[in-house]
């Protein structure tokens, strides 16, 4: 192999780890870093401290540690029957990387995973120890995002999560079969099991943390990824697997990632991707499911044989095939009653049901509660506006639908 | 008392200055309509000409002026905007808020609208800077230190650079803007007028590395510009050494997408023959476990039913492997599907429980439940139990067949109608058959009592203490037929 310089694997492993979609770095326990000589801080929000022209934000220094890897996940850029350039970070020189961009103020910390290379525990014990470099050799205290490896042995996932704020670990595809077809070496179960594992950690750390121990985990969160298109799963088998995810591992996330065909792909695989806007619409279902009291059901009625209409928002397809709930009165309608109105978001709805304490809102007080009232007119009553006709019109759609827009092109 | 009346303040974002001067207005009985604010550093007067100066001369000792908890931080923002007409609008703010001071909550007044969408624009602006602030190291006699070139939209500098030293505290750092400066020596936070760009370095070797970066974790196959855009406009760029990298990328990237357009239609007919799902059950195809150990192992492969789709994993059972008494549940709840280990969660406590005062060790006998994997209905953070129903009790038989075939108890106690329709092959009324001895197909002994989640449920104490008696007995009984049976 030819020797390779800082930069020259920078490039290898940042391209390798660009599939993954969390970026986040919200949500971790307050700290900072004074009067302790160190560096890093977190504050509750998270910080993009940039954007690529993807559109999506830059968070952390998100790389692989190496892209070798024994196994032979089909969809994977990094699988070991694929042919793209391989490289290797040493620890000591991936920690003074991330410590070099935090103090240049790039970064809010380092988002790591890696390929498996000898076995899930050496691969594991080499992320936990870029961990450990960073927050007891370079006094780090920003924020840390390990991808754990299911495999590996627990006390290595306890390790993981005593330097970390997130764990992740990736479900990978929404079906237990998809997931044996496609990662052969991958296991449902194993991945779960890791999953319910650092819940109970969580859990257990929330339960002590009057009296701190210095071995508690540090990790107030975990996270997961799945494919999106690399499998045939419709949209309901996506949204029940996240709704149970939920349910049953306290995920403050899970990030859908549209399937981008990669290099040298394989024959097994669609040579198309899925439209990005499906992603989106997943988003978007995924959020009402969990701050907007919808049931799965309904969401999904709202598009086709289990699919999400992809030519508008969710909520909006919802709300056209149920037309007799509306129109809604703002001025009396009830939190979840706004909630189901498309283009109310609970900030709105929140602001609405203050105001309206003072006195009746008419629609140019809701244009001012709300980023577009357009959209959100032919679905509500004000003081002074009632829709006319609208409800029981075939145009509605057309009249609420986005319209399409030419693609962007650049300069 | 109509006179127009001027006030000039020094300073662009104080809120204590203003708000003394908004005190003595208000001591004086000002309406809004007659105030004209003017800083002392802009030559016009905001308001209009020749007004007489109120700050001399009127006193506001002794005057409680209460407003909302919320009206001072939220001036504090509105305070930090660039916009002149900052000073008069809080005072107006002010004179309606001490009648009626619910005001702030309706978002949808015009002046609470206003005050609010400046608060927001300042704090936008507070967090870009956060974000957009790029150090460049410079060595010094004093070793290294960090400087950064940043232009804010508006006076946020003193509001934002205490972030700055929470997070850079073992660091010397300055961050120059054109109106103010701000320098952290290690210890003290401290400020200064605000210079040039020539002031400050113009490069630093990391910033090859960080556009190296940029480059490559930006994924080619998507170009979203206008979400890049909206939350990294574009005033912001000329500060960020990776924004130059932006046109080309766009411009690959459409090349690219032109050649092969992203967003057709997924063709999915590969993946579709790769992994055919039908419906419904599933066939499977398993070797016979002969082992409590291979048992395990071919278990967790078991996708004979849809349960294993949302179950972390399925639950074996454990206990001797020569039990001669075996104890049945219904499926691993909760927590058991979270340790995946049986009868962790409160009704494997009440069995444990009542185990041991019926002279019972948990090591002597063999527990297990009919489903092995958890069924359950998601809602929110909870996950709510659902009984499995006959064709899931009818697919698991398959595993506790072989549990019974390889412990073979001389007797199983199956608790609830779950346990005992998989270990009789029928639905039976718990209540009807329970005290009854079965003799089953495998020639071990069945009896049948209830789910101790049942002991839980009844809301009668009572009651409750009376069934657990006879619960307690229901195990002595079936532990008694266990060792006089013959082997």
């Amino acid at each position: 192999m030819p020797h390779l310089n800082t930069v020259d694997k920078l490039a290898i492993l940042a391209d390798a780890a660009k599939y993954d979609a969390s970026c986040a770095s919200s949500g971790a326990q307050k700290r900072n870093s004074v009067g302790t000589g160190g560096i890093g801080s977190t504050e509750g929000m998270g910080i993009c401290h940039s954007y690529a022209p993807d559109g999506r934000c830059i968070s952390l220094l998100k790389v692989l540690l190496t892209n070798y890897c024994q196994y032979d996940c089909l969809y994977c850029v990094n699988r070991v029957s694929s042919n793209v350039q391989r490289a290797r970070f040493g620890a000591a020189e991936l920690a003074q990387l991330t410590m070099d961009f935090y103090k240049r103020n790039y970064i809010e910390g380092l988002f790591l995973s890696s390929g498996i290379i000898r076995s899930p525990d050496y691969t594991m014990e080499q992320m936990v120890s870029v961990a450990r470099l960073l927050r007891e050799t370079h006094e780090f205290n920003g924020y840390i995002h390990l991808k754990t490896i299911p495999d590996a042995a627990p006390e290595l996932l306890e390790a993981a999560g005593r330097y970390a704020d997130r764990l992740s670990i990736n479900v990978e595809l929404p079906s237990r079969k998809s997931l044996g077809k496609l990662a052969p070496e991958k296991d449902a179960s194993r991945i779960r099991s890791a999953m319910a594992a650092v819940r109970t950690k969580i859990d257990e750390k929330k339960e002590k943390s009057r009296h701190p121990n210095p071995r508690a985990i540090k990790a107030t969160g975990q996270s997961t990824q799945m494919i999106v298109g690399a499998d045939k799963s419709d949209d309901r088998k996506i949204l029940t697997t996240s709704a149970s995810l939920y349910a049953g591992y306290k995920l403050r996330r899970v990030y859908y990632s549209a399937f981008s065909p990669t290099p040298h792909p394989s024959s097994h695989l669609p040579p198309q991707p899925p439209p990005l806007q499906r992603e989106h619409r997943l988003y978007q279902a995924d959020w009402l499911l969990r701050f907007y009291k919808f049931e799965l059901d309904e969401i999904v009625s709202g598009g086709h044989n289990g699919m999400l209409d992809l030519d508008i928002d969710p909520k909006l397809a919802w709300a056209l095939k149920n037309r007799e709930r509306f129109p809604v009165d703002v001025n009396k309608a009830t939190r979840s009653e706004l909630l189901r109105v498309p283009g109310l978001g609970t900030r709105s709805v929140g602001a609405i049901v203050k105001a309206r304490r003072l006195g009746a809102l008419r629609l140019a007080d809701i244009a001012r509660l709300t980023t577009s009232v357009v959209k959100i007119r032919p679905f509500i009553v004000a003081r002074d506006w009632v829709p006319t006709h609208s409800l029981e019109s075939a145009s509605l759609r057309a009249q609420v639908a986005p319209v399409p827009v030419q693609r962007d092109f650049f300069g | 008392m109509t006179a127009p009346v001027s006030v000039t303040l020094e300073n662009v974002a104080s809120y204590s200055e203003w708000r003394t001067a908004a005190r003595r207005l208000l001591a004086a009985g000002v309406a809004p309509e007659r105030v004209g604010f003017r800083l002392a550093s802009t030559s016009a007067d905001l308001f209009g000409s020749g007004p007489a100066d109120v700050a001399a001369g009127t006193s506001n000792k002794g005057q409680v002026i209460r407003v909302p908890k919320e009206f001072p931080a939220l001036a504090r923002d509105v305070l930090c905007h660039n916009d002149d007409s900052r000073f008069a609008l809080l005072y107006r703010l002010l004179w309606r808020v001490k009648d009626v001071p619910q005001l702030l909550d309706n978002r949808a007044d015009v002046d609470v609208y206003a005050a609010r969408r400046l608060a927001k624009s300042v704090r936008r602006d507070s967090h870009k800077m956060k974000a957009f602030v790029r150090f460049r190291r410079v060595e010094s006699d004093a070793g290294e230190a960090f400087v950064a070139w940043f232009e804010p939209e508006h006076h946020i500098v003193e509001r934002t650079a205490p972030f700055f030293s929470r997070r850079f505290s073992g660091m010397r750092w300055s961050i120059v803007t054109p109106a103010r400066s701000a320098h952290w020596d290690g210890h003290a936070l401290t400020y200064g007028d605000g210079a040039n760009r020539r002031d400050c370095p113009d490069g630093d070797a990391l910033e090859n590395y960080w556009r190296v970066y940029y480059s490559s974790i930006f994924n080619p196959a998507r170009l979203k510009l206008n979400a890049m855009r909206s939350e990294m406009p574009v005033k912001y760029w000329r500060n960020l050494p990776e924004s130059r990298l932006i046109p080309e990328l766009s411009r690959s990237a459409q090349r690219a997408q032109r050649a092969a357009p992203a967003g057709a239609a997924p063709c999915l007919v590969t993946a579709q023959k790769l992994v055919a799902e039908q419906p419904g059950m599933v066939t499977q195809t398993m070797a016979e476990p002969k082992t409590l150990p291979d048992l395990t192992t071919s278990l967790q492969q078991c996708a004979r039913c849809e349960l294993c789709e949302t179950a972390t994993a399925a639950v074996p059972g454990e206990g001797a492997a020569d039990a001669r008494l075996m104890l049945v549940g219904e499926q691993p709840g909760d927590e058991e599907d979270l340790v995946g280990r049986p009868f962790v969660g409160p009704a494997g406590k009440v069995l444990l429980e009542a185990l041991q005062e019926a002279g019972i060790e948990r090591e002597s006998v063999y527990l297990t439940n009919a489903v092995k994997h958890f069924k359950f209905k998601p809602r929110g953070k909870r996950r709510i139990h659902q009984r499995p129903n006959a064709t899931e009790i009818e697919t698991c038989r398959w595993w506790l067949d072989f549990e019974r075939d390889i412990v073979a108890p001389r007797v199983t106690l199956a608790l609830g109608a779950t346990a005992a329709r998989a270990t009789l092959g029928h639905p039976v009324k718990v209540m009807d058959v329970r005290g009854q001895a079965f003799t089953s197909d495998t020639g071990d002994v069945v009896l049948v009592t209830v789910h101790p989640s049942y002991l839980l449920r009844l809301p009668d104490r009572a009651a409750a203490h009376e069934q657990r008696l006879q619960f307690i007995d229901d195990l002595r009984r079936a532990e008694a037929l266990a060792t006089s049976v013959p082997a």
